[in-house]
């Protein structure tokens, strides 16, 4: 209970088109993310589904049916946003509630449910308070509780870990993947944050300038990007991308290849070059070097490693893991 | 104590031109007040003198209170004050909230006509309003006053609150609309309490002139029912002699109710007006 299905959206404000004709379709269950540079759309593309925002054209279905002119609150869906965007004035379980008394639930029935999800997010010893006498971490729990309340078809969330500092995101990750476990909802979630992609997603859909680039599982984007642009934007530190004709004549306009899947070695190797600069990160040693063939070129090495500027390195592709790009930027299969 | 942050001369410098313009400002009103307690002689003498028990006299406020019907001017005053102001701020934030908020062809148009009227005087108009108002048989009503005052109020009103209006996080409109409030509720539960520190100034910046204002009153309304208060101080002034007694006690007591209003709305006008520059 909880299907989407996009055909052809389109949106322009004024002559500027945000949205270039966006096609998806969701499956009741599934957690398909949203990402893309700021700017990409997204966030309109979910507003769009919420009905905050009308479409120029195309068709949004849920669960079968057409939506396009229905008010938001009518369309089953539940939002969470980025600043929480909780009712200042109410305390934690009339905000919860509100949703459920506007549409004429039954009073026994609204403390139930918002009793139970404030069970779920442990928010129990909070009920009475207002919005201003709670944590940054604790309001985004209401946000996700306001949701949970109202059990809608599809959870929309824009961006909802962004306010929230390192800590408390990790955490609040986990506790949305679980609530996606414990309720078998869909989810839509927007994010710029690819580790929140690919940590939480069944599904993700890659945006850039208004269309879709890629859909498909984390893995499916990490090993297959279908161009430069997810292939640039997938994986941390980004891949790196090497003019074909520098390796030799190739049917290819650019090789890739990440970071990762690199070899060092002090004595020899394809690539010789020198070290630029090196970041230690405890699991992690990144290496920039600069070679002869390939220009800059960033390395990861797991562990611990004791390379230093101006030390002289030769590296060395996994040739399996080497990503051929043609001159449109597709991938080469 | 570091003194990084703190210059002793420039610290009193500053204070020194504070005090003068507070002596400057609260003189006039200081004047009003004390003469308004002295004799019609003690007045002349000594314009300056606290009242001493020899020249200690009610005989103005006596005056004032037997001369007409002044607990009704005040009352027309009072009437006319709130209401206009009830009439600006809802009015006004309506229209702020319309323009900041919905994408409509020539809303930024719609925008600077409304704020127009900061910059040209009503007074200019006032011919046109007379005839209006003569034509529609409100001379010498109240109603006549509260139109022209909300009218007058209108603009500045518009201006400043659509600013405000601007800040409050869109989320929190969208989340309303989601949870199924109507455009009304969002407008009069999520985004009017929220901008109530501006509500507030507004509310003391279209106060004040329409509580002091003598023309309109003059010219719409100069009906012994319909007096203001101002009005109906200046019964006291004559062409050749002006009952200096009575003029100074109206005015003392005509100060008291804004007063009452402003202390109301002053808690929450400090805020309005340092919310805009810092956060």
């Amino acid at each position: 209970m909880g299907s989407l299905e996009l055909k052809s959206i389109r949106k322009a404000f004024g002559t500027h088109e945000v949205l270039k004709g966006i096609d998806l379709e969701v499956r009741d269950g599934e957690f398909v993310i949203f990402v893309g540079p700021s700017g990409c759309g997204k966030s309109t593309l979910l507003r769009v589904i919420a009905g905050l925002e009308d479409a120029t054209s195309g068709s949004v279905r849920i669960d079968g049916a057409e939506v396009v002119n229905t008010p938001p609150a009518k369309r089953g869906i539940a939002m969470v946003f980025q600043s929480y965007a909780l009712y200042p004035h109410l305390n934690v379980k009339d905000n919860m509630g509100l949703g459920l008394k506007q549409a004429g639930t039954e009073r026994a029935e609204i403390d139930a449910r918002v009793g139970k999800a404030s069970t779920m997010l442990s928010l129990d010893p909070y009920l009475a308070r207002r919005p201003a006498e709670l944590s940054g971490g604790q309001r985004q729990r209401v946000a996700i509780g306001r949701a949970i309340v109202r059990e809608p078809k599809l959870f929309l969330f824009d961006e909802p870990l962004s306010n929230l500092d390192a800590a408390l995101r990790v955490q609040t990750r986990l506790e949305i993947a679980g609530l996606h476990r414990r309720l078998k909802a869909t989810m839509i979630y927007v994010t710029h944050d690819q580790v929140e992609a690919m940590t939480l997603a069944d599904k993700i859909v890659v945006l850039n300038a208004g269309a879709i680039e890629q859909i498909g599982s984390p893995m499916e984007l990490y090993n297959k990007p279908a161009n430069t642009f997810v292939a640039g934007f997938i994986g941390s530190p980004q891949m790196n991308f090497i003019a074909a004709e520098k390796l030799g004549p190739s049917e290819a306009k650019t090789i890739g290849i990440r970071p990762e899947h690199i070899a060092l070695a002090r004595e020899s190797g394809d690539w010789k070059g020198k070290v630029i600069h090196v970041e230690h990160l405890g699991a992690d040693t990144i290496v920039y070097l600069e070679t002869e063939m390939t220009g800059l070129l960033t390395v990861r090495l797991f562990g611990e490693h004791r390379y230093a500027p101006d030390d002289v390195v030769y590296a060395t592709p996994d040739k399996a893991s080497l990503h051929r790009f043609d001159t449109n930027d597709r991938a080469i299969a | 104590m570091s003194k990084a942050r703190s210059a002793p001369l420039r610290t009193a410098l500053i204070h020194l031109a504070l005090i003068a313009y507070t002596v400057v400002a609260l003189f006039p009103v200081f004047l009003t007040l004390v003469n308004s307690f002295k004799s019609r002689n003690a007045i002349f003498r000594e314009p300056m003198a606290l009242p001493t028990p020899s020249s200690f006299s009610l005989v103005g406020y006596e005056t004032v209170l037997q001369q007409g019907d002044f607990i009704g001017y005040f009352q027309n005053s009072l009437i006319v004050t709130v209401a206009s102001i009830a009439l600006v701020l809802l009015f006004g934030a309506m229209a702020a909230f319309a323009l900041s908020e919905y994408r409509f062809r020539g809303n930024t148009l719609l925008g600077l006509y409304l704020a127009l009227g900061i910059m040209i005087p009503i007074r200019l108009g006032t011919v046109a309003i007379l005839q209006g108002m003569v034509a529609a048989g409100l001379v010498n009503t109240l109603t006549s006053l509260i139109l022209v005052y909300t009218a007058q109020g209108l603009p500045l009103a518009i201006f400043i609150l659509s600013e405000f209006m601007r800040t409050v996080s869109d989320d929190l409109k969208n989340a309303g609309r989601i949870d199924g409030l109507s455009e009304y509720s969002i407008f009069f539960r999520l985004v009017l309490p929220l901008v109530r520190p501006a509500m507030a100034t507004v509310a003391v910046f279209t106060m004040i002139p329409i509580w002091n204002d003598l023309w309109f009153p003059l010219i719409l309304a100069p009906g012994e029912s319909t007096k203001t208060v101002t009005l109906g101080a200046q019964m006291f002034i004559g062409q050749f002699v002006t009952n200096w007694n009575a003029v100074l006690s109206a005015l003392s007591l005509a100060i008291l109710p804004v007063m009452v209003l402003y202390v109301i709305f002053s808690r929450q006008l400090i805020r309005g007006i340092t919310s805009g520059a810092v956060k």
